[in-house]
């Protein structure tokens, strides 16, 4: 499919300056996963009716890319990751009813979620999986990266908690996910601890090593306040496709917002086929009423994901079992930190509540 | 009489079965198999005088009259290859990977199934973890609902896991149903990189009706992760079971069970206890096997 690139537009109030856009001429895709990491926000209970009405809107608009699934990818409803409200083959026939333009995406974690879920993803009708793994672990996405293939479907290798390995680790564990038949790679800032420079030489390294011609991504968290910055760096540094999500929903504080991507992109220079106006009457007008009183914040919880390299997902959890166990929710998130915890480990989170609280086995 | 026993798999669990069965009084090895003459397996294993080949799976089907007992130690793959040559040669097989060709044994639950079957499956390393807690919450109270989420260090994940992590999942959550008699069930693993190494954890969450005794329950976990550790001496259970009134779905109370697994250090460290509780739940088994046949 050819898409249709539009010229940057110009801020309606600010005037041209004279420096030279950073991202004067490059193409930069939209990936939009409102629908999937920011059901984190909402502790998985999106609905097919809202499904319907942000996919729709964000078809619309023009974004390339729309993820649906449960925040912690195909069969991530369970008690460790929170049930979901509707299944997510229910939440994706859904969007594929609405979307037109857009790609419809489902994310997959090898250890949740299998190939026989990704198997119905597919006849449910996504046209693309995101296979993601620790990043230190990418040989384990192999079985799902090759029957994604198979089922004939566009695949991304996605690298989460990509700032625990340094840029050229994360380059072998790229190239592994690229060989595995990874039609895209993306550095994910799953915690949200990177900072623009940290993303400059990840993307830096993976282009190096695979070569001009293999599109790269970012997926930023904003825990340390620099998800849409850290987004375009990513893209001046080479990358051709970023994540965001309306209104900033997602894990921790929140992803990178769209809206306010999509402004930046164009402000940069950057070419893209979003519709800017449209996209914030999106976030504004149904994400932000759909999830009124749970937007995300970055409050002191999702500032000390970020600052201790912690899972963004652990927040809601952490804040649920902060309360259940009458224990701050600050030491049982920099005590995850210190057990060196990664994504999926959300059992431990109950387990350190437990212990700060002083509860003992019994004799 | 001593069992004599065939490893096939050179890798970390073959390894770690053949210092299991030096020190049993009631199993021998006498033949471990591999497929690359410089594994380090193989090479430990000669060096310890026991009978090694890297020429596959053949050399012990062309002798098989010569060995009581097979562990498979290789992958899903290979075992759905080699089980139908081993059940031909009348071979009694002990399957450590997750092919999940013959019905499950989990010596803390059903150990007795080895007197009647020749091809059994030890499950997955957290299966063999969390199996037993779940059946011994449905012994005192109906499981509609069994999730287990088994974190392992990265270090003692070999290639076999890593290939198979689909098949651990389906595998797992299989015998929690049919083992753990739980009515449904989900199977979770992550691998964890941290360095040093994290112990194996396993956590047990359990749907139980809101009616349910919790004394009952409880009772019953702790009496279970007695009767493992028993054969398993890495095994224990790391904070009180938590047990909470309409957190389940439906209004069902949630049973949480935390689970730590370190390993007895014999082939790799004490961080691998993945490794060891899969090895030393086969070995508890071909000494059943040993036992009933006398």
């Amino acid at each position: 499919m050819t898409l249709s690139f539009r010229e940057p537009m110009a801020s309606p109030v600010v005037g041209s300056d004279t420096s030279v856009a950073p991202l004067a001429g490059s193409d930069i895709l939209v990936c939009d996963t409102t629908l999937r990491d920011g059901a984190h926000s909402i502790a998985h209970q999106f609905s097919s009716a809202n499904v319907r009405e942000i996919a729709r809107g964000l078809d619309e608009a023009g974004v390339n890319v729309i993820e649906v699934t449960h925040g912690d990818g195909l069969g991530g409803s369970s008690f460790n990751y929170g049930f979901s409200a509707e299944s997510d083959i229910e939440l994706i026939t859904a969007a594929r009813g609405v979307i037109k333009n857009a790609k419809l995406a489902a994310l997959l974690l090898p250890g949740i979620g299998t190939l026989d879920d990704l198997k119905r993803a597919h006849d449910a009708g996504i046209d693309l999986v995101r296979v993601a793994t620790h990043s230190s672990e990418a040989d384990i996405s192999l079985e799902h990266l090759h029957g994604a293939k198979k089922l004939g479907l566009e695949t991304v290798g996605f690298l989460m908690m990509s700032h625990m390995v340094g840029p050229n680790r994360l380059a072998t564990e790229a190239e592994i996910m690229r060989d595995a038949g990874a039609d895209t790679v993306y550095v994910v800032d799953s915690a949200g601890a990177m900072l623009p420079h940290q993303v400059v030489e990840r993307v830096e390294a993976l282009r190096e090593r695979l070569g001009d011609d293999m599109p790269i991504g970012m997926h930023a968290h904003n825990n340390l306040g620099s998800g849409v910055a850290n987004a375009l760096a990513a893209a001046a540094a080479g990358a051709s496709i970023v994540d965001g999500s309306c209104h900033g929903l997602g894990a921790g504080a929140g992803n990178a917002a769209t809206e306010v991507l999509a402004a930046a992109l164009d402000r940069s220079g950057a070419r893209t086929t979003v519709h800017t106006l449209e996209l914030i009457d999106v976030a504004e007008d149904i994400v932000a009423r759909i999830c009124a009183g749970k937007l995300p914040q970055l409050d002191r919880g999702s500032l000390l994901l970020g600052y201790a390299g912690i899972y963004s997902s652990f927040l809601l959890h952490t804040r649920r079992a902060a309360e259940r166990y009458g224990v701050a929710e600050a030491e049982i998130l920099l005590e995850l930190g210190r057990r060196r915890v990664v994504g999926g480990q959300e059992d431990m989170i109950i387990d350190v509540a437990i212990e700060l609280s002083g509860v003992s086995l019994p004799d | 009489m001593s069992l004599r026993c065939a490893v096939v798999g050179s890798g970390n669990i073959g390894s770690d079965l053949i210092k299991k069965l030096q020190r049993s009084t009631l199993l021998v090895p006498t033949l471990l198999v591999g497929i690359d003459a410089e594994s380090d397996g193989l090479k430990r294993a000669a060096k310890e005088g026991i009978e090694t080949t890297h020429l596959g799976v053949d050399v012990l089907l062309a002798r098989a009259s010569e060995y009581d007992v097979v562990f498979e130690a290789t992958s899903a793959h290979v075992h759905a290859l080699n089980a139908p040559k081993y059940a031909e040669a009348g071979l009694f097989v002990l399957d450590l990977t997750p092919a999940a060709v013959g019905p499950y044994v989990v010596p803390a639950v059903n150990l007795d199934v080895v007197a009647q079957q020749r091809n059994l499956n030890m499950v997955t390393c957290g299966g063999q973890a969390t199996v037993p807690i779940v059946a011994a919450i449905s012994r005192a109270a109906v499981v509609e609902y069994a999730e287990i989420v088994s974190t392992i260090s990265s270090r003692a994940a070999g290639p076999g896991t890593r290939a198979n992590i689909d098949e651990f999942t389906v595998t797992t959550s299989d015998a929690l149903r049919r083992v753990g008699g739980a009515k449904a069930s989900k199977a979770i693993i992550v691998l964890n990189p941290a360095n040093p190494p994290i112990m194996m954890r396993n956590t047990v969450f359990a749907a139980v009706p809101a009616d349910a005794d919790p004394q009952a329950i409880l009772d019953s976990i702790e009496e279970m992760a007695e009767a493992v550790k028993r054969y398993v001496p890495g095994y224990a259970l790391v904070s009180k079971p938590q047990i909470d009134r309409g957190a389940g779905p439906g209004g069902t109370t949630k049973v949480s069970v935390f689970l730590q697994v370190s390993g007895a250090g014999d082939y790799l460290p004490a961080y691998a206890g993945n490794l060891d509780i899969i090895t030393a739940a086969s070995v508890a088994a071909a000494e059943r096997y040993a036992e009933l046949r006398d």
